[in-house]
C-alpha cells in the first residue's frame, strides 16, 4: 500500500481537521467529533440539512456544506457509517427550531445509524425528517432486500434539498422536493481498478489489465458483472442505457452528472461525457445542465458513474439557485 | 451455576482477543461480499469495550452488558455497531436484577437480542446475517436444560457454517445475490467467536 497518510487509524480525524482548516470562513468542526457544520450554524429560521456516511467519498459530504446546500456533514471511518452519537451532534448543531432534514444513502449501516440518531433527536424535542437515496440501477429494486444503493445521484438531493431550505421551505416542503429528486434520479457506475481501505492495506478485489467491473458501488465492493475492457463510447453507452432502461426519461429535460470515482483523469470523464451527450441527443432527451468531475468518489478507484436527473420547473430553479459549497459552487 | 460478573467480564475480554486474532480473517470474509472492513471495525469496537470494562468495577452483569452495548454503538459504526450494540443492550435489559448469566436467563437474553436485531436491521432468519447464528443458539439453549460448555461452540460453528449456503438479501452482501452463496457471513463469524468465548469461560468455571 502506498498512500499519503500518517497513520491509518488517524486518517479520518486528520482529514476532518484538514477540511476545517481549508475553509475557516465557511465551516467549523464540532469539538471532539468528526462533524463539520456551516460556520454560521444554526442558521435562524431555516431547516437544517444533514448528510454524511463513511469517509472515502470526498468531496462528499463535507465539500457540500455551504449556503444553499448542506448545514452539516458527518464522517464515519472509511466506508463505515458514522455512529448515532455523531449524527446526533450534527442534528443538534444545525437545528434552529425549524427542524432538521437527513439525506441518507441507502446502506444498512447508514440507515440504522441515522435512524437511531433521529430517534434520539426527537427525544430531545427536535423535529427530524429524512429521505433515503437509492439511485443505483445496478442493484435490483426490491422491498424484500436491502434494495438499491445511494451513489452519485445523492449530490443532486443535497443541492435541491439545500436550495429549498435556504429559500425558507418548511421541513415538509424540503422532504417533498427531496423525495421528488430521489424519484427522478438514476445512476450507474463502472470501475477499472479496485481501491485500498487504509486500515485494510490491500485492494478489496483484483481486476486484470483487460478487465473492467460494471455496476460498481462506491465502497470498493465488487460490481455486478466483470467484462472485457471496452472503449469510452461503449462504456458510456452501457451505463447510459442501463439508466434509460430503468426510468422513462424520454421527452424530458435532464441534468447529467459524469462522476469520477477518484483516480480517473478529467480527460477521460470528458470523453465519456461526449458520448453520453450524443446518446441522449439521439434519444431526444434534452440536456439542461451537465456536471463533469469528482463528486462522489471511492478512494483511489479508477472508474466513473453516469447519473441522470429528470427535471421540472421547480427542480430546475432549485438546481440553479446559489450554492457556496466549495465542491458545488453555483 | 452461571457466570459471575468477573466471569462475564472475562467473556467480553475473550471476545476481544478472538476478534483481534481473527481480524484479518473476518476482513477477508467481508471482501468478496461486502466492503472489506468487518474485522477492522469489530476489532476497534471490542478494543474499546475491553478498555472501558477494565477501568470499571461492575456490581452486576446488566451494567456490564449495557456498557458493552453503548461502546459498540458509539465506536464501531456501519451496520455492525448498532446491531451488535442492540443485541447486548437487550441482553442487559433482561439481565437486570440477576447476579449471574445462567442457563435460565441466557435463553431469554438471546431471544430478546434476536428480536432487537430483527427490528433494528429489518431482517429475519435466512437472510445471511448474524441472526442466523443468534437465532439457532436461542433454539439450542431452549433444547438443553443447563450450560454444556462442550456443545455451545460447536452449535454456533454449525450455524455459522450454514450461512455459507444462504443467499444474502440484507446488508451489502445482498448486492451479490447468487454470488453471495458459498461465503460465510462475516457477522455470523463474529457471532461464532462470541459463543466460542462463552463456551471457554463456562468451561474454565467448571474446573
Amino acid at each position: 500500500m502506498k498512500k499519503i497518510i500518517n497513520n491509518p487509524d488517524r486518517a479520518l480525524q486528520e482529514m476532518v481537521e484538514g477540511i476545517a482548516a481549508a475553509y475557516p470562513n465557511e465551516v467549523k468542526q464540532l469539538p471532539e467529533t468528526t462533524v463539520i457544520v456551516r460556520k454560521d450554524a444554526p442558521v435562524s429560521n431555516k431547516v437544517g440539512i444533514v448528510s454524511g456516511g463513511g469517509s472515502g467519498h470526498e468531496p462528499a459530504h463535507a465539500g457540500y456544506i455551504g449556503k444553499g446546500m448542506l448545514d452539516a456533514a458527518v464522517s464515519g471511518e472509511v466506508f463505515t457509517s458514522p455512529t448515532p452519537d455523531q449524527v446526533l451532534e450534527a442534528i443538534k448543531a444545525v437545528d434552529s427550531g425549524k427542524g432538521v432534514f437527513l439525506v441518507i444513502k441507502n446502506y444498512t449501516g447508514d440507515v440504522i445509524n441515522f435512524d437511531m440518531a433521529a430517534e434520539l433527536a426527537e427525544a430531545e424535542g427536535i423535529e427530524v425528517e429524512k429521505v433515503v437515496v437509492n439511485d443505483d440501477v445496478a442493484v435490483e429494486d426490491s422491498s424484500f432486500t436491502t434494495g438499491r444503493r445511494g451513489i452519485a445521484g445523492t449530490v443532486f438531493v443535497h443541492k435541491i434539498a439545500g436550495a429549498i431550505a435556504e429559500q425558507g421551505g418548511s421541513l415538509q416542503e424540503v422532504k417533498a422536493v427531496a423525495e421528488k429528486v430521489v424519484e427522478n434520479v438514476r445512476s450507474m457506475g463502472m470501475a477499472l481498478t479496485s481501491c485500498i481501505v487504509p486500515a485494510a492495506g490491500k485492494p478489496s478485489f483484483q481486476l486484470e489489465d483487460n478487465e473492467m467491473e460494471i455496476g460498481i458501488g462506491i465502497h470498493g465492493e465488487p460490481g455486478i458483472e466483470r467484462k472485457e475492457m471496452a472503449t469510452a463510447h461503449e462504456i458510456a453507452k452501457e451505463l447510459t442505457e442501463k439508466v434509460l432502461n430503468d426510468r422513462d426519461f424520454s421527452e424530458s429535460d435532464v441534468a447529467v452528472m459524469v462522476n469520477g470515482l477518484g483516480a480517473t483523469p478529467e480527460m477521460e470523464l470528458y470523453i465519456v461525457n461526449k458520448s453520453v451527450q450524443e446518446i441522449l441527443k439521439e434519444k431526444g432527451i434534452k440536456v439542461y445542465k451537465t456536471f463533469v468531475g469528482e463528486y462522489m468518489t471511492s478512494l483511489e478507484m479508477a472508474g466513473c458513474s453516469v447519473s441522470l436527473l429528470k427535471l421540472d420547473d421547480e427542480i430546475k430553479s432549485l438546481l440553479n439557485a446559489e450554492s457556496s459549497a466549495p465542491a458545488f459552487r453555483i | 451455576m452461571g457466570l459471575q460478573v468477573t466471569e462475564a467480564v472475562e467473556w467480553m475480554k475473550r471476545i476481544n482477543e478472538k476478534i483481534h486474532i481473527n481480524k484479518e480473517y473476518l476482513t477477508s470474509l467481508d471482501q468478496p461480499i461486502g466492503d472489506g472492513d468487518h474485522g477492522i471495525n469489530m476489532a476497534r469496537g471490542f478494543q474499546e469495550v475491553s478498555n472501558k470494562i477494565t477501568m470499571e468495577n461492575y456490581e452486576n452483569v446488566a451494567e456490564l452488558l449495557k456498557d458493552v452495548a453503548m461502546t459498540l454503538m458509539s465506536k464501531v459504526g456501519g451496520a455492525s455497531g448498532p446491531l451488535f450494540g442492540t443485541a447486548f443492550l437487550k441482553m442487559s435489559l433482561v439481565a437486570k436484577g440477576s447476579d449471574t448469566i445462567n442457563h435460565d436467563n441466557i435463553t431469554r437474553m438471546l431471544e430478546e437480542a434476536v428480536n432487537g436485531v430483527k427490528q433494528r436491521g429489518k431482517a429475519v432468519e435466512g437472510e445471511k446475517t448474524l441472526i442466523d447464528v443468534w437465532s439457532p443458539m436461542v433454539e439450542y439453549f431452549k433444547r438443553v436444560d443447563r450450560f454444556k460448555a462442550g456443545e455451545i461452540a460447536g452449535e454456533a460453528k454449525k450455524a455459522m457454517e450454514n450461512t455459507k449456503d444462504i443467499m444474502a438479501t440484507k446488508g451489502r452482501a445482498a448486492y451479490f445475490k447468487e454470488k453471495s452463496i458459498g461465503h460465510i457471513d462475516p457477522g455470523a463469524a463474529t457471532s461464532f467467536y462470541m459463543f466460542e468465548a462463552l463456551s471457554e469461560v463456562i468451561k474454565a468455571g467448571e474446573k
